[in-house]
C-alpha cells in the first residue's frame, strides 16, 4: 500500500480483500499525515480520537458484511473552515484558537456518513480570505512541488495534503478561487460546484452569496466521488437545492466528441508565457479528442475584480460582526467598557487582511457611497452573469487558465494586496455567476510547478464539466 | 486620494474596530490604491440592468422553507461552552449601565 498515492477505488478494494483494516489504515494514515507536517503544515488539527472512531464503525460494517459506504475507510481532510463537534475549528483565526464548536457542518456530516474517515483539519488563510495562505495565524503552507512556494490560498491546506498524499481527499471552500487556484498550484483537481450545490451549514461564513464548498482529490473520478457524496438538498440551508444529484461516476465515459468548447479570449491577455503555453497545449488536446474549440469573448471580465472585492467585502464585513467578544472564546484582557471590548477583540484578534477587508466592506456600505459601490457593483455581477449566459447559448463548456502565473514564492506578494487581488481574475467570475467550475493540472513549467486548466459549465451541469476533465486526465496520462 | 485617514479612522469605529496609527496609515494607502481600481466600475453603462443580489435557481417559491415543527436545540451549557465568560446561564459582557 501507497499510503501517499491512494485512490478511493484502492482503499475499498484493499478493504473487502482484508489488505487492512480500516483502523489499520487510519492509523497508518494518521502517522504518515503527522510526520510529513512539519515539510508543509497542511493540517492545524489532527483528529485522532475521531477518525479512530469512524474507522472502527468502518470495520465493524465490513464485519457484518455491510456496505461501508462510499468513501468507506477514505482519510478525508477537512478545511478548518467547517465546523466539528469537539474537534477544534480555527478558521486559520487567532480569535478562534480554542472554539470547540457544538454540531457538526452538514458536508462533514455526510462525509462521515459515508464511511469517510477525518483526519484532520487543514490550514487556511484567515476566515478563507487570501490567495495564498500566508494569512493564517498558525503559520504559511508550504507547497509540496516546492516548499519556498506558496500553495495558493485560501484552501491551501487541504491542496497541500492531497498533492503530499496526507489525505487522500479533502473539503475546501471557495468564494472567489479558493479551491480552483490552490487545487491548480499544487497540481491536483479541485472543483467549485454550482451555488447551492453543496450545503454550507456549518462552513463558517465568509461572502454568503459567493461561499461554495468543493472537493480536492488527485484525480476527476474521486473530486466526483466526493462531490456526489457531499451535495444535495439540506433543510438547514435554505440556499442549498433541490435538483437531484446525478450519478457523477457514471457520466465519465471518455467520450468527448463533438462538445463545444468556448476559449474566452479576455483570459488569455495577462498569462505568463509558461502558463499560456501550457494552456495552449491542453486546448489542442482537447481537439485531438474531437471538441471543437470556438473562440468566445466574455466581455465584463474587465470588471470582475472591481465588483467582487465590493460584494465579497461588503458581506463579510457584515458575516464577521459576530466576532465580538461575547460568545466565540477569545475576548480582549483590556475590556472596561462594552464598546471597548468589541473595539479591542476584533483589534487583537483579526490579522491584517481580515481588517483590510472589514474595513473596505463597510466602507463600501457606508453612508453615501452604497449606491457608488455596492449597488453598483450587484449590477455588475449582473452583466457578467449575462455574458457567461450568452456564452452557453453557443458552447457547452468554457476551458480557461486558472491563475495568470503558477505558485509563487512565500513573502513575494504579501505586502501588495492589490496584486494579490488581481491574481484572482480568472476565478472569480465563476463564483459571480454561481457555475460550477473546476482546476484540472495540464503540466509543469520547467521548474517543476504544476499548472491548472479551468473548465467552467452551466448551472448544476457538472456531469458534463468532470466527463470533459476525466477525459483530458485520461488523454493527459495522469493518475 | 480617495480616502483620508480621518475617513479611515471613522470606519474604523463604524466596524467596531481599533486600529493602531500604523494601521491607520497603511490601510489609508492600501484602501486608496484598492478604491482607484474599483473607479473603473464607473466605465460601463448599467442604468438598465438589475441588481444580481444572489444566485437564482428555478424552484417552488416555499422551496426554502422547511417543515415547521419543533426540533432540539443546543441547549443553554452547549451554546455557552465557548463563551469566554458566563454565569447563571447567561454570556457575561462588562457593565453597560454604570449605577
Amino acid at each position: 500500500m501507497d499510503i501517499d498515492s491512494l485512490t478511493i477505488d484502492q482503499v475499498r478494494d484493499g478493504l473487502r480483500a482484508r489488505k487492512f483494516s480500516s483502523v489499520e489504515l487510519t492509523t497508518e494514515a494518521l502517522r504518515f499525515a503527522a510526520a510529513e507536517n512539519s515539510k508543509t503544515n497542511a493540517y492545524i488539527t489532527f483528529s485522532e480520537d475521531r477518525a479512530l472512531g469512524a474507522a472502527r464503525r468502518v470495520d465493524e460494517k465490513l464485519a457484518r458484511g455491510e456496505d461501508p459506504g462510499s468513501l468507506g475507510g477514505v482519510p478525508v481532510a477537512v478545511k478548518d473552515v467547517m465546523v466539528t463537534k469537539g474537534v477544534r475549528t480555527t478558521c486559520g483565526s487567532k480569535l478562534l484558537a480554542h472554539y470547540i464548536p457544538p454540531y457538526d457542518a452538514t458536508a462533514v456530516e455526510r462525509l462521515e456518513n459515508a464511511g469517510g474517515i477525518i483526519l484532520g483539519k487543514t490550514n487556511c488563510d484567515e476566515f478563507a480570505m487570501g490567495s495564498s495562505n500566508e494569512n493564517s495565524a498558525y503559520g504559511p503552507v508550504r507547497n509540496p512541488h516546492a516548499l519556498d512556494r506558496v500553495p495558493g490560498g485560501s484552501s491551501g491546506g487541504s491542496a497541500a495534503a492531497v498533492a503530499q498524499g496526507t489525505a487522500v481527499v479533502a473539503l475546501g471552500s471557495d468564494t472567489g478561487g479558493s479551491v480552483r487556484q490552490p487545487a491548480s498550484f499544487c497540481g491536483v483537481v479541485g472543483v467549485t460546484p454550482t451555488y447551492g450545490r453543496v450545503s454550507r451549514y456549518g462552513l463558517t461564513a465568509f461572502a454568503s452569496s459567493l461561499d461554495h464548498i468543493g472537493p480536492l482529490a488527485r484525480s476527476v473520478r474521486d473530486a466526483a466521488r466526493l462531490l456526489g457524496v457531499v451535495a444535495g438538498r439540506d433543510p438547514l440551508d435554505s440556499t442549498s437545492a433541490e435538483a437531484p444529484v446525478p450519478d457523477y461516476l457514471a457520466h465519465l465515459t471518455g467520450d468527448v466528441k463533438g462538445l463545444k468548447l468556448g476559449l474566452p479570449r479576455e483570459y488569455l491577455k495577462d498569462l505568463t508565457s509558461e502558463t499560456g503555453a501550457l494552456i495552449a497545449k491542453a486546448v489542442d488536446k482537447l481537439k485531438k479528442l474531437g471538441c471543437e474549440v470556438h473562440d468566445i469573448s466574455l466581455p465584463a471580465t474587465d470588471y470582475a475584480i472591481a465588483s467582487y472585492y465590493i460584494i465579497a467585502t461588503a458581506e463579510a464585513s457584515s458575516n464577521l460582526a459576530r466576532y465580538d467578544g461575547v460568545r466565540y472564546t477569545f475576548r480582549s484582557r483590556s475590556s472596561d467598557s462594552l464598546s471597548d471590548m468589541y473595539r479591542n477583540t476584533r483589534g487583537e484578534g483579526f490579522g491584517a487582511e481580515c481588517k483590510r477587508r472589514i474595513m473596505l466592506g463597510t466602507y463600501v456600505l457606508s453612508s453615501g457611497y452604497y449606491d457608488a459601490y455596492y449597488l453598483k457593483a450587484q449590477k455588475v455581477r449582473s452583466l457578467i452573469a449575462r455574458d457567461f449566459a450568452n456564452a452557453f447559448a453557443q458552447v457547452d463548456a468554457i476551458v480557461a487558465p486558472v491563475s495568470p502565473y503558477p505558485a509563487f514564492k512565500i513573502g513575494e506578494k504579501v505586502d501588495d494586496p492589490m496584486s494579490m487581488y488581481l491574481s484572482d481574475i480568472y476565478t472569480i467570475t465563476g463564483d459571480l455567476a454561481g457555475i460550477p467550475c473546476m482546476s484540472v493540472p495540464c503540466g509543469k513549467t520547467a521548474g517543476g510547478l504544476p499548472v491548472g486548466m479551468q473548465i467552467l459549465a452551466r448551472h448544476f451541469d457538472e456531469q458534463r464539466m468532470f466527463r470533459l476533465a476525466d477525459a483530458f486526465e485520461r488523454a493527459s496520462g495522469a493518475n | 486620494m480617495k480616502i483620508t485617514e480621518d475617513e479611515v479612522r471613522y470606519v474604523a469605529d463604524l466596524a467596531n474596530l481599533k486600529l493602531t496609527e500604523d494601521e491607520v496609515r497603511k490601510f489609508q494607502a492600501d484602501l486608496d490604491e484598492i478604491l482607484v481600481h474599483m473607479d473603473r466600475l464607473n466605465e460601463i453603462d448599467t442604468s438598465q440592468v438589475e441588481p444580481m443580489s444572489q444566485v437564482l435557481y428555478e424552484a417552488e417559491e416555499t422551496a426554502t422553507l422547511r417543515p415547521d415543527r419543533e426540533r432540539p436545540g443546543l441547549g443553554s451549557q452547549l451554546a455557552l461552552a465557548n463563551a469566554p465568560l458566563a454565569s447563571s446561564g447567561y454570556f457575561k459582557v462588562p457593565e453597560v449601565i454604570k449605577r
